[in-house]
């Protein structure tokens, strides 16, 4: 499975990369393959500030559907309008082609808390 | 937790394996979408060695039979096989089953793997006709070998001429060197093919075999997820999704298998449900508003009203639509209507369309 060390982790099984204050967030290896080929994302909190742990969005894949959380607090600047007609893309290029969502932090500091790639490595076994 | 006699293989070709009905099954190999296009366009095989199997031996089998099910088992013939359901007593279903006719006084009859225990129980306590029972679920294989390629692939295998056996029949041979294979021109997903009925300490031989065959095309193993929008694209019903304890046969559309040319479990009520008429069926709709439709979803009316639930949903690798099926009030199952989901607090508009979603 794939988990490149430079991203953070959630619980949730959502990466981000962070530059500055802005963080690019996707779903892991691991998650795109719990959920199986995927359909479409819908994320319609574009320009919202949401708290952490609150929905931004939804992935609806053949079999299941899965709520998307926000991993830290932050403006949505930013969809990957990519995935309206290549929503493959999650499955076949998760950390790159795949992302979602690009997010003005509110408060850098909530990266602490987040996981290395040692940690969800050890979580996802 | 209970294998089939392939949960190794499955798990040795990296499939993804889930609990169902109590057996580690797999749900997915490379991919639904992929496996589902492989059943559609050339062959795949399923292990599908959970379901359940009785056989009913004795001269008043087919007594017990016409008892407990709801089709008319006198129409079955030697190496002929039929869908049926067995009502229960408060106007729902037990299961779904084939119902096969070995010979005269012996026949098999297929059930849901969620089902095993339930049915045995309540064949059981309607046998008052001793006849001899005897679940064989634990020591039989069935493999479902599906797609326009599947009776290619498996004439390769036996001397029997597979392209003689009609949908809905079938025939005992000599199958990959096995003697009394039970070769059934039946499946579970509208692109023909066989189901193969085989004693689990030659499955794995069978399995093998059947793959070898089929390399020409471009067989491969193909999961519970594919099984599932495979159905479901042509409206087959699943039990404990579409039908259940609470639905009637008349609501499912299950009415074709509904015969009271004889008397069985509740037939009198059903009769009069039949005359008054049922308030809601089962309807296919497609999604015309982006949306995909999950078991459990509430359906309404335009107005937000509460009209039905969605049973069965998914986005049909197919047709690229997403569809469902789903009981809706009766002013709302002509085909055409505009129903609407409730999906996270959102209205998403669909249409009630016939089936089968998809035509082979």
């Amino acid at each position: 499975m794939n988990i490149p060390s430079e991203l953070k982790y959630t619980k949730d099984h959502e990466w981000l990369k962070v530059d500055g204050d802005i963080a690019t967030i996707g779903i892991t290896d691991f998650a795109q393959g719990e959920l199986g080929d995927i359909v479409y994302v819908e994320v319609e909190t574009l320009d919202e500030t949401l708290d952490a742990e609150e929905v931004f969005g939804t992935v609806e894949a053949v079999k299941t559907v899965s709520d998307l959380f926000m991993p830290v607090s932050g403006e949505i600047i930013e969809f990957n309008e990519e995935l309206e007609s290549a929503p493959e893309s999650v499955n076949s290029d998760p950390y790159g082609a795949g992302w979602m969502i690009k997010v003005k932090l509110s408060d850098v500091s909530q990266l602490d808390a987040l996981m290395s790639a040692d940690d969800y490595k050890a979580l996802v076994g | 937790m209970k294998n089939t006699a392939l949960s190794h293989i499955h798990e040795s070709l990296g499939a993804k394996m889930v609990p169902f009905a109590g057996y580690n099954m797999p749900v997915q190999y490379e991919g639904v979408n992929a496996e589902h296009e492989t059943v559609r366009t050339g062959v795949g095989v399923f292990d599908v060695s959970h379901m359940g199997e009785f056989i009913l031996r004795g001269p008043k089998a087919l007594d017990l039979i016409q008892k407990v099910t709801s089709n008319d088992a006198t129409k079955l013939f030697d190496g002929r096989a039929q869908y049926s359901c067995m009502p229960n007593n408060d106007g729902g279903i037990v299961d779904d089953l084939l119902v096969y006719r070995i010979s005269e006084e012996e026949y098999l009859l297929v059930v849901n793997a969620s089902n095993i225990d339930k049915d045995w129980d309540w064949i059981k306590s309607h046998n008052t006709f001793g006849v001899e029972m005897s679940d064989i679920s634990d020591s039989m294989s069935l493999l479902a070998v599906q797609g326009p390629k599947a009776t290619e692939t498996l004439q390769k295998l036996t001397d029997v001429n597979l392209s003689e056996v009609k949908y809905y029949h079938f025939t005992k041979g000599t199958f990959a060197g096995v003697d009394n294979v039970i070769l059934s021109a039946t499946g579970y997903t509208g692109s023909g093919g066989f189901e193969l009925y085989i004693p689990n300490d030659v499955t794995e031989e069978v399995w093998k075999k059947v793959f070898e065959a089929g390399e020409e095309f471009g067989i491969k193993p193909i999961g519970l997820a594919a099984r599932d929008t495979l159905r479901l694209e042509m409206g087959f019903c699943l039990y404990g999704n579409d039908i259940d304890d609470t639905t009637s046969p008349f609501e499912a559309g299950l009415g074709w298998i509904t015969k009271f040319t004889k008397d069985f479990v509740n037939s009198e009520n059903l009769a009069k449900q039949k005359e008054a008429g049922v308030s809601k069926k089962l309807v296919a709709f497609e999604m015309i508003d982006r949306g995909i439709p999950r078991h459990d979803y509430v359906i309404v009316d335009a107005a937000g009203n509460n009209i039905g639930r969605v049973t069965s949903g998914t986005q049909s690798p197919s047709l690229k639509k997403a569809i469902g099926l789903g009981y809706v009030n009766n002013e709302f199952t002509a085909v055409g209507s505009e129903i609407f989901l409730d999906i996270r607090n959102k209205s998403v508009k669909a249409q009630v369309v016939k089936l089968p979603f998809y035509k082979a």
